[in-house]
């Protein structure tokens, strides 16, 4: 009989499951749940990608790729990067398709984090960064943000959280789960200190083109920044292509071909259908693809006025599709009200804490869900409220 | 039009039950403002009429379409309008195009079956003055109508909760 629990590596022991299992399947047995707790757009990905990719099955390419990705696609990729931003990257050895972001941050931090290397990690943020530091031997470094400065991380936090072992920081903007953005000029000054202390950007910056107020500023084409940044993005959040795993990293050759070796090794390369289905994507996908925020940007607005209206308080997220209120009006943590509110209200969204301590007193609300639902969710939402009672003078206060 | 007026359009032709509350919100505009200018846009008829888009087969009910192409010698001084207002002021015919190509008119005509539809056609449409042939064809199966996928429900596939 074998002993698992002395087998397994202590690393990965240490590492917490996601707190969103077990909220997961609560969802999945309760019955009539509207839930605004799904990660992804409500689009399936448009009819010309499906079909541009039906086509190349037929036509045979089942075969593997270039390790960097099909040159073409890494070709589509630097030219739209140098449409948006103006940042140019070199094709053949400054660009990595990879299997979604996911991927592509496991690469990044694997290729710079040594053994107790630190790692500064703004939260909230998505579920992954702190376990995959942990995985390449790291220590996350929390930064809280917090709802006064729009869940904004400053040149200041940051400064003040950098070690001698400091290796990286991640950004991540616009924000899951807050919505947040970030300027040009805060971005600046994160600049400078970054310069100062030489480290690593790993910017993660799959929603940006899910920005609905002002530009999305991309980090690497601040001055001096690209060779200091590992740039990523995809295609699952813009392109409704969630489900394909295609993103990409970009940055100096140098980092580009170690992550490229790990890559090799584990991975061999992106799969060819999600590849050619990408290349469609940029190629011819714009309109769609803007169809598709516009969209976003009147739900987004709908649920902010809805949620005013029944007393939750919430920042203006400006970007992704994700609304992060607060509901300490309510006098329930985030894991009571989302529990509560699942089960009385059959409302599904997703406790705040999940992604990072600071996010308790918050939930995070997908609008990638259709009018009818948002309307009606926030309805059940506004009932489970005022039978809960809101405390008097944090109502006065949220106005 | 401005581009306000092209976006309350845009929410509209997609879905009409939308409430001046919403399209406000939706487009961050003051409800005032939204009703005023759908009530001009209805004045204006560029708002024709909301309706809803039903799929009668699934009712179980019979309802027989024909795409009928006609062919017309156009009328000194009236051209092709006087010509189209006698074939469109029956009640029975659903649309009506002026087409470029082989033929002149495409005539939508809806009935309860397969023989009505004809004897429409020969009775009253092949009789109009200046009206030299028609062709009807008939609909055997409707997949899309009015951008909207008749058979195809797409379920949310999605996981209920993902990060």
């Amino acid at each position: 009989m074998i002993n698992w629990s002395d087998k397994l590596s202590t690393t990965v022991k240490n590492i917490p499951p996601s707190g969103i299992r077990r909220f997961f399947d609560l969802v999945t047995e309760t019955k009539g749940v509207i839930s605004l707790g799904v990660g992804e757009p409500d689009f399936v990905t448009p009819w010309h990608v499906r079909e541009a990719c039906i086509y190349s099955l037929e036509k045979g390419y089942t075969m593997y790729t270039s390790n960097w990705g099909m040159l073409e696609l890494r070709e589509e990729i630097a030219r739209s990067l140098y449409h948006n931003y103006k940042v140019s990257y070199e094709p053949a050895n400054e660009v990595l398709v990879t299997v979604g972001v996911s991927e592509a941050m496991d690469l990044a931090l694997r290729a710079v984090v040594a053994f107790g290397d630190e790692v500064l990690v703004p939260e909230p943020c998505f579920v992954s960064y702190g376990p995959c530091t942990s995985l390449a031997g790291g220590i996350p470094v929390p930064i809280p943000t917090t709802e006064d400065n729009d869940f904004r991380v400053t040149a200041a936090q940051i400064e003040e959280k950098i070690t001698p072992k400091t290796k990286a920081l991640i950004l991540s903007y616009p924000n899951n789960p807050t919505g947040a953005t970030i300027s040009r000029e805060e971005l600046m000054e994160i600049a400078k200190v970054v310069k100062k202390h030489d480290l690593i950007v790993i910017s993660d910056e799959i929603y940006d083109e899910l920005t609905y107020e002002g530009t999305h500023t991309c980090f690497a084409s601040l001055p001096a920044m690209k060779s200091r940044t590992i740039l990523l993005n995809g295609f699952s959040k813009a392109y409704a292509m969630t489900g394909w795993r295609l993103g990409y990293a970009c940055g100096h050759p140098e980092v580009i071909s170690h992550m490229t070796k790990i890559h090799q090794y584990t991975i061999m390369c992106a799969p060819i259908t999600a590849q050619m289905a990408a290349l469609e994507a940029l190629q011819n996908g714009t309109d769609e693809m803007k169809k598709m925020v516009a969209e976003y940007d009147r739900r987004r607005r709908l649920v902010l006025k809805g949620l005013g209206e029944i007393g939750l308080s919430c920042f203006e997220p400006r970007g992704a599709f994700y609304a992060f209120p607060s509901v300490r009006n309510t006098g329930m943590t985030s894991e009571e009200f989302a529990e509560k509110l699942l089960i009385e209200a059959k409302v599904a969204v997703v406790p705040g804490n999940v992604f990072g301590a600071n996010g308790e007193g918050h939930i995070r609300l997908s609008y990638a869900a259709s009018v009818e639902n948002l309307t009606e969710a926030i309805e059940r939402m506004g009932r489970f409220i005022s039978k809960s009672g809101l405390r008097s003078e944090d109502l006065a206060a949220s106005g | 039009m401005d581009q306000k007026d092209r976006e309350i359009l845009e929410v509209l032709q997609d879905n009409s039950r939308l409430s001046f509350e919403q399209i406000a919100a939706m487009l961050g505009m003051d409800r005032q403002d939204v009703e005023n200018r759908i009530k001009e846009l209805e004045e204006k008829r560029i708002i024709a009429k909301y309706n809803s888009l039903i799929n009668w087969e699934k009712a179980g009910e019979d309802v027989v379409s024909a795409i009928i192409e006609v062919k017309v010698s156009p009328q000194r001084g009236a051209g092709f309008d006087k010509l189209a207002e006698r074939i469109y002021r029956f009640p029975e015919v659903r649309a009506v195009y002026l087409m470029s190509g082989r033929y002149d008119f495409s005539v939508l005509i809806e009935g309860t079956n397969m023989k009505d539809v004809a004897f429409f056609v020969a009775t009253k449409l092949a009789t109009i003055d200046n009206v030299l042939s028609t062709a009807t064809h008939f609909v055997l199966k409707k997949f899309k109508q009015e951008g909207v996928i008749l058979e195809d429900k797409e379920e949310d596939r999605r996981l209920v909760i993902s990060p």
